[in-house]
């Protein structure tokens, strides 16, 4: 993975505003109490390296997709600041694309049409739009179902989609929220192949909910664990593991084995009453 | 066998039309009443008031009041359910003027509608609108009011504007109950525009059922009645046709 961290190949490091050298998401100190008095996050703290995969993991409920969308401008904090590039985030903007746990396709629809939908929203003229989704559709592997509507498709090609509608609209932090949630272990699995080719190839900063370990370790340059709520970081590491391998090697090596347990053992602690 | 199958609501549907009508006709040969034809004899009436135009100059007569007053509803009743909808303030305001509307006894209305309106034109046209309009804005403010918070959330990181946000996600969202809305507003105009027709002035179809009772020509009366069946049905399907061409492709038969 660390073969996608190239901050040389950063191309506005002129414009003054944004630090290259920094981090490209930082949350400091991020608190939520819900309307009705819910206390989902209490004083969050953590950094997302550029260019690389971080995966939030925690328990049911801690807070990951509040924090999420909390870095998405969807929700607002209750105190606490998010910044991206050095900016502080107050509402969604172009630098920034969410992949939905519930895919929010339109179902009226066609695939093309979603895939296209962010950059329609932007004013981008049909033609251009539509041969951008389509190459994001293929590249997600949904090729053939441009036309299809989503009510045709699996779970896991109506995520593509979202998927896809993310990639199309080119912003440098892609926000994932349990993308793989709703696929069977086998699938789930090619998803993650599928979603590391990809990823090579666009050079995006990714934050990605999840809450298997073994799917963070595997896909992440860096893993954020949380507590139960109100929610803090309890540790942040870096797995590292070496993925030249291919996939069942990668599952079977000692470090990889040995970074699933010590997350485990890590959140265990937060499982219990 | 796939032929079979889409022809089945097909055959199911001519089933259940020629078994009430065969009860129709067993009902006019006991007699029920002698206000009471056989089916066979009011279908040919209803062939004949084809034949010799007394339709087509009747239903030019009701549709006027018919056609203005639902354009009215359908544009009007569509908006306000959106402004409804969409405005907390509003709903506030309109919901509870349109539910009793729609919980009163119309018919019992439309005789008041001659102290304001008078018996012209307008006061068709105003008892189509008191029928329609109810169904019209509850439905259109339920289709609006209940868009599912994950496309509005979609249409936020998507960076949608307002309007945008409106025509493109809200209203489709809304599509299939602002135009059972307006489905049903269409029918309750039908019934406006008889009921208007009945007991305001004489014109129409209305005319016809009255005049046709008045000369002890049931047959021909019961042909009228079909006709409004007929002809509401007919609008209604086209209408629903229009619905799915333009807003819910994903539904449309292949
Ligand atoms: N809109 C909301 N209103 C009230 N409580 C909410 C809302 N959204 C989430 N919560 C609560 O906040 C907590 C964290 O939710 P969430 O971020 O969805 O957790 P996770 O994604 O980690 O499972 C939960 O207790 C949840 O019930
Ligand atoms: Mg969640």
């Amino acid at each position: 993975m660390t073969n996608r961290t190239s901050p040389t190949s950063e191309p506005t490091m002129s414009d003054g505003v944004r630090d290259p050298g920094g981090p490209a998401v930082r949350v400091v100190d991020l608190a939520k109490v819900f309307a009705g008095g819910v206390r989902a996050l209490d004083g969050v703290t953590f950094d997302i390296p550029r260019g690389e995969l971080t995966s939030i993991i925690g328990p049911s409920g801690c807070g990951k997709t509040t924090t999420l969308k909390i870095i998405a401008g969807l929700v607002d904090a209750t105190s606490g600041l998010v910044e991206v590039d050095g900016t502080p985030v107050t509402e969604p903007g172009p630098d920034r694309a969410f992949v939905f746990q519930d895919f929010a396709l339109m179902p009226w629809a066609t695939v093309l049409r979603n895939a296209a939908f962010g950059l329609e929203l932007r004013g981008v003229p049909r033609k251009e739009r539509e041969e951008t989704a389509r190459e994001y559709v293929v590249k997600v592997g949904l090729a053939g179902f441009e036309d299809a509507y989503p009510h045709q498709l699996s779970g896991g090609m109506r995520q593509r989609v979202g998927l896809a509608r993310a990639l199309a609209v080119d912003a440098e932090i892609l926000l994932m929220d349990e993308p793989f949630a709703s696929v069977d272990e086998q699938i789930r699995r090619k998803f993650q192949e599928d979603l590391l080719r990809l990823l090579s190839e666009e050079n995006k900063t990714v934050i990605f909910v999840t809450h298997s370990i073994e799917e963070a370790v595997y896909v992440s340059d860096q893993i954020v664990i949380m507590t139960r709520a109100p929610s803090q970081v309890s540790k942040v590491v870096r797995p590292g593991v070496d993925r030249s391998g291919g996939s069942d090697h990668i599952r079977r090596s000692p470090a990889y084995l040995d970074w699933v347990e010590r997350i485990w053992a890590e959140l265990q602690g937060y499982l219990e009453t | 066998m796939a032929a079979a199958a889409a022809g089945r609501p097909w055959v199911l549907r001519a089933a259940s039309i020629a078994f009430v009508l065969g009860l129709w006709e067993w009902g006019g040969t006991v007699p029920v009443s002698i206000a009471f034809p056989k089916c066979s004899e009011t279908l040919v009436a209803f062939g004949g008031m084809i034949a010799d135009g007394t339709f087509a100059g009747a239903y030019a007569e009701t549709a006027g009041p018919l056609i203005v007053g639902v354009a009215l509803t359908g544009v009007g009743g569509v908006l306000a359910g959106l402004v409804m909808g969409l405005s907390p303030r509003t709903e506030w305001l309109g919901l509870p003027v349109f539910i009793v509307l729609q919980a009163s006894p119309s018919a019992a209305i439309v005789p008041l509608i001659t102290y304001i309106y008078g018996i012209g034109f307008a006061a068709k046209v105003f008892a189509v609108v008191l029928l329609s309009a109810p169904v019209i804005v509850l439905n259109s403010y339920r289709g609006i009011a209940n868009t599912p918070r994950s496309l509005l959330e979609m249409s936020d990181a998507f960076l949608a504007s307002r309007w945008k946000r409106i025509w493109k996600i809200v209203i489709p969202a809304g599509s299939g109950l602002i135009f059972a809305g307006l489905r049903l507003g269409l029918a309750q105009g039908f019934t406006g525009a008889v009921l208007a027709e009945l007991l305001i002035t004489p014109t129409g179809v209305g005319d016809l059922i009255t005049f046709y009772r008045s000369v002890a020509d049931y047959p021909r009366m019961f042909a009228s009645i079909l006709s409004i069946i007929v002809v509401a049905s007919v609008s209604v399907t086209l209408l629903q046709r229009l619905e799915l061409r333009l807003f819910r492709p994903e539904m449309r038969p292949a």
